[in-house]
């Protein structure tokens, strides 16, 4: 048995604890799972696939979206690099769609200027200044620009920026960033800057409140808004077996978290599992713009 | 029902000791009832004896006569925090209300983790914190009072306002002192007396509607410690004082709390020294109860760690700087006489030798049957730790003074020119990055990054897989302290004095203690302090989250090499060429 294990150097995940409690898997996950585990890639690579929907009840589109992935692969070895981004403009004030069109321009724009001569010159050149310190001019810039192209607008930015099997992320706002297992676990990596967390936070309304609070889309702490900004920059480890997604609320907000979990757990592949999310978020009312990003490790 | 008095200590009768003395009256004529009272305020005023903590006052005498009993506590120099809230215009800032929170939790903790029975403290309100002249807490009016009161049925125990729903039915738990601690920093922060308010009302009355400036973060840990139900609030007062060290973490009030913090002088004594006969700048090791340490007498020790006694001696012909290792009862260490030299942990006899071209001041990292070494002959070099003969030895081109650190399959170095490198295990360089000065400090992996100072001023976190840098840190001055990592953080020393501690996620800064000299020592965290030595000459002993001071442990030489914590006990070499065990 060792002998075939060292043979095939594919060693058995560690089960689960005991004490843990998910619900049970259904077949369609069990198959999923099994069947991504058979399949060897001999190259390391980011993939990824967007959905995207006015919904059904705005008539403007202020969600706007960035998906980069890049694979440069060759006798230098590979080093995955992504850029996802998902900005949600705020309905309440004008120019939703132009703030958020401008964050994903501008923080797009900066990062992949950083990472040009990482990416293309002949001899790579690592950037000077750290992925966080990046992140950080790069939210800055977003900031000036949507102040000055769009100004009392305001948006969100979950921006993440994967290298190797790390990513950074930039997060202002109330969009999201996840990390979702196989086995059904997942993890909210950011932290909500909106009204209604905070109160729950704080004890003042439940979590059965806060799905129906009014004031669900008020946010304290957004791009474009003002003098200073904060955002939160971290970085975390790749969600090597799962997925990361990022997301409006339009999402996270209208559809909840084990259904989405169980959609990108039982979707034959990316693409699909984003347009199942977008369409079950529609047929639960679709109240907002679905913006949603979900990316991939393999090999 | 009693008076406290100012008095003076006559047994010193040429210089001014001042005492407060407490009186209380019994007034009950029932002799039966006075027998116990005063038994119960014997009891008290015992256990009172048996607390050392600096945030009580110490009692040093309790008598009783006729009708009245009497103890006698050390006074206190300040006013009452109820005096201060009100004495002051406006509100009180939060890192003042928060640092008081802090030292107000540390010592509930300790009534709280009181052996054989916890004590509860039950009256905590602004009126019995005293805030001394150096700013620090100290709980007065020790449940004495309270006591007395046993004796009487339906006595309410505690003060209305600050004491919680189920203290009124009787009850008072730990989870009792946590709201009423609640409520006193609800108290100092909003002005607003609870004895004037309805009961339990302070939900009504949100802190940032009374003063904005309390941050989200503070106002929610507040709100929590004042919730109705027992069980809602924080299980105990150490998770409270958790999230209140959150709390000031993302506010970032913490790094200006922790400067504050007054030294509590040098009242450490030794457990035991030892004296070379030269500096010491290397770092001891603990190997079977015997403490290794080299010295710039040329020697490499052997010392007993439990009694300080020398066991025996090794001579090289150079300084030794470098940290020993122990692998498979041999110790392995550098000196300046070019050598690796390998001796027996038992006999102090030589096993092997290995030469390189130059001084050796990087000390050994073992892994995969390899001695991993750097020397100023500008080399890392590999050693095959079965013929004691090179593998491969690789050029940096400067000498290489950091401690290679082996993970993931790569050697991980730094050299003086400013190069750090990550080499595979048949010499190849994997990946290279340059910092603007030498990077003298040794390596460390934690997680996905691999984290040094450098010269330039930096802590560096970089991807160890490909060199990415992940974030820096930008210190006063350059730095040769290795960092440290626990619990998430990340603590390194520097030239500017200061010791930092840093969020590895986010590379925030936490908190920052100053020295009153370069920290080239590299702090160690064990249990939940950090020890860390300056060259002012002091071993620093902090609270690793806070960065509060404990306690700190003067020489007359400088602290450059770092401690060693082994058994909570501390040892630590010093230039004045003697090593230090110390209790932990």
């Amino acid at each position: 048995m060792e002998f075939f294990q060292k043979l095939f150097g594919k060693t058995t995940p560690q089960p689960q604890e005991a004490t843990a409690t998910t619900a049970p898997l259904t077949d369609q996950q069990i198959e999923s799972i099994l069947y991504g585990k058979n399949i060897q890639y001999d190259l390391q690579q980011l993939v990824a696939a967007s959905g995207q929907s006015v919904g059904k009840q705005r008539e403007l589109n202020e969600d706007s979206l960035l998906a980069i992935t890049a694979t440069l692969a060759g006798n230098s070895g590979s080093l995955p690099f992504g850029l996802y981004i998902v900005a949600d403009g705020m309905g309440g004030h004008q120019y939703g769609e132009v703030a958020s069109n401008a964050a994903i321009r501008t923080v797009g724009g900066h990062i992949m200027h950083k990472f040009a001569p990482y990416l293309f010159n002949l001899k790579p050149s690592s950037p000077d200044e750290s992925l966080q310190e990046i992140m950080q001019t790069a939210v800055r810039e977003a900031q000036k620009t949507i102040q000055s192209e769009a100004p009392s607008s305001g948006t969100t930015l979950t921006a993440a920026l994967v290298l190797g099997q790390q990513v950074t992320i930039a997060h202002v706002g109330d969009s999201r960033a996840y990390h979702i297992y196989p086995d059904g676990r997942s993890e909210v990596v950011t932290r909500d800057h909106s009204l209604v967390k905070r109160l729950e936070e704080l004890g003042h309304i439940s979590e059965e409140e806060a799905e129906n609070y009014p004031h669900r889309n008020v946010l304290y702490r957004a791009l474009g808004q003002g003098e200073i900004l904060e955002p939160d920059v971290f970085t975390v480890a790749f969600p090597q077996t799962g997925y990361l997604m990022l997301c409006s609320d339009g999402l996270w907000g209208v559809v909840a978290d084990l259904d989405m979990h169980r959609m990108i757990n039982e979707a034959p592949n990316l693409q699909r599992a984003c347009q199942n999310l977008v369409e079950a978020a529609n047929a639960a009312g679709g109240p907002d713009n679905i913006s949603v990003i979900i990316v991939q490790m393999i090999g | 029902m009693g008076s406290v008095y100012r008095a003076r200590d006559l047994h010193f009768p040429n210089v001014v000791k001042l005492v407060a003395v407490k009186e209380m009256v019994i007034t009950t004529p029932d002799p039966l009832v006075r027998k116990t009272i005063v038994q119960n305020f014997e009891r008290e005023a015992n256990i009172l004896a048996t607390l050392n903590h600096s945030a009580i006052p110490r009692i040093y005498d309790y008598f009783s006569e006729e009708d009245r009993s009497y103890l006698v506590l050390e006074y206190i120099h300040g006013k009452d925090m109820e005096a201060v809230i009100s004495d002051n215009d406006g509100f009180l800032t939060e890192e003042q209300v928060l640092t008081w929170a802090i030292e107000l939790c540390d010592v509930l903790a300790y009534l709280h983790d009181h052996k054989p029975d916890p004590i509860i403290f039950r009256d905590m309100k602004p009126s019995n914190v005293m805030i001394d002249h150096n700013g620090d807490v100290k709980l007065v009016d020790f449940g004495i009072a309270k006591a007395f009161q046993t004796g009487q049925k339906g006595t309410m125990i505690g003060t209305e306002g600050y004491s919680p729903p189920e203290q009124y039915r009787g009850e008072a738990t730990q989870l009792a002192d946590l709201y009423a601690l609640g409520a006193t920093l609800h108290h100092a922060l909003s002005r607003r007396d609870p004895r004037m308010e309805p009961p339990f009302s302070f939900a009504e009355r949100p802190l940032r509607k009374i003063n904005p400036a309390v941050s989200t973060e503070l106002e929610t840990v507040i709100a929590k410690a004042l919730e109705y139900n027992p069980e809602d609030r924080f299980p105990s007062i150490n998770d409270m004082k958790d999230s209140l060290l959150a709390s000031a973490h993302k506010t970032g009030i913490l790094s200006k709390v922790a400067t504050t913090s007054i030294s509590k002088g040098n009242g450490i004594k030794p457990l035991w020294t030892f004296k070379c006969e030269d500096e010491i700048r290397s770092t001891p090791l603990n190997y079977r109860n015997t403490i290794y340490i080299g010295c710039y007498d040329n020697n490499l020790y052997a010392i007993n760690a439990a009694d300080g006694n020398f066991l025996w001696k090794y001579p090289t012909e150079g300084g030794i700087v470098s940290k020993p290792v122990a692998y498979e009862d041999n110790i392995f260490f550098g000196s300046e006489d070019n050598r690796l030299h390998v001796i027996s942990a038992r006999s102090g006899k030589v096993v092997w030798t290995y030469y390189t071209d130059g001084p050796v001041r990087s000390s050994v990292h073992i892994a995969e049957g390899h001695a991993f070494i750097g020397s100023d002959d500008q080399y890392l070099h590999a050693v095959n730790l079965n013929t004691g003969r090179s593998a491969w030895k690789f050029e940096t081109s400067d000498p290489v003074r950091s401690t290679p650190f082996v993970a993931n399959e790569l050697v991980y170095v730094g050299n003086e020119m400013g190069d750090f490198l990550a080499i595979d295990f048949r010499g190849n360089l994997k990946w290279r990055f340059r910092a603007k000065r030498a990077i003298t400090s040794s390596p460390v992996v934690a997680g996905q990054m691999v984290l040094f100072s450098s010269l330039d001023s930096t802590l560096y976190a970089l991807d160890h897989r490909n060199g990415f840098v992940i974030w820096r840190f930008r210190l006063g001055k350059g730095s040769i302290s290795t960092p440290c990592v626990s619990d998430d953080m990340v603590f390194v020393g520097a030239a500017d004095g200061f010791i930092y501690a840093v969020e590895a996620k986010t590379s925030k800064e936490i908190w920052r203690f100053r020295t009153d000299h370069q920290v080239s020592s590299s702090p160690v965290v064990y249990k939940d302090s950090l020890y860390c030595g300056s060259v002012d000459g002091y071993l620093y002993c902090l609270e690793y989250r806070t960065g509060r001071l404990r306690w700190k442990f003067g020489t007359e030489g400088q602290f450059v090499g770092s401690p060693l914590v082994y058994d909570d006990i501390v040892y630590i070499g010093s230039t004045d060429h003697q090593i230090y065990a110390l209790l932990a």
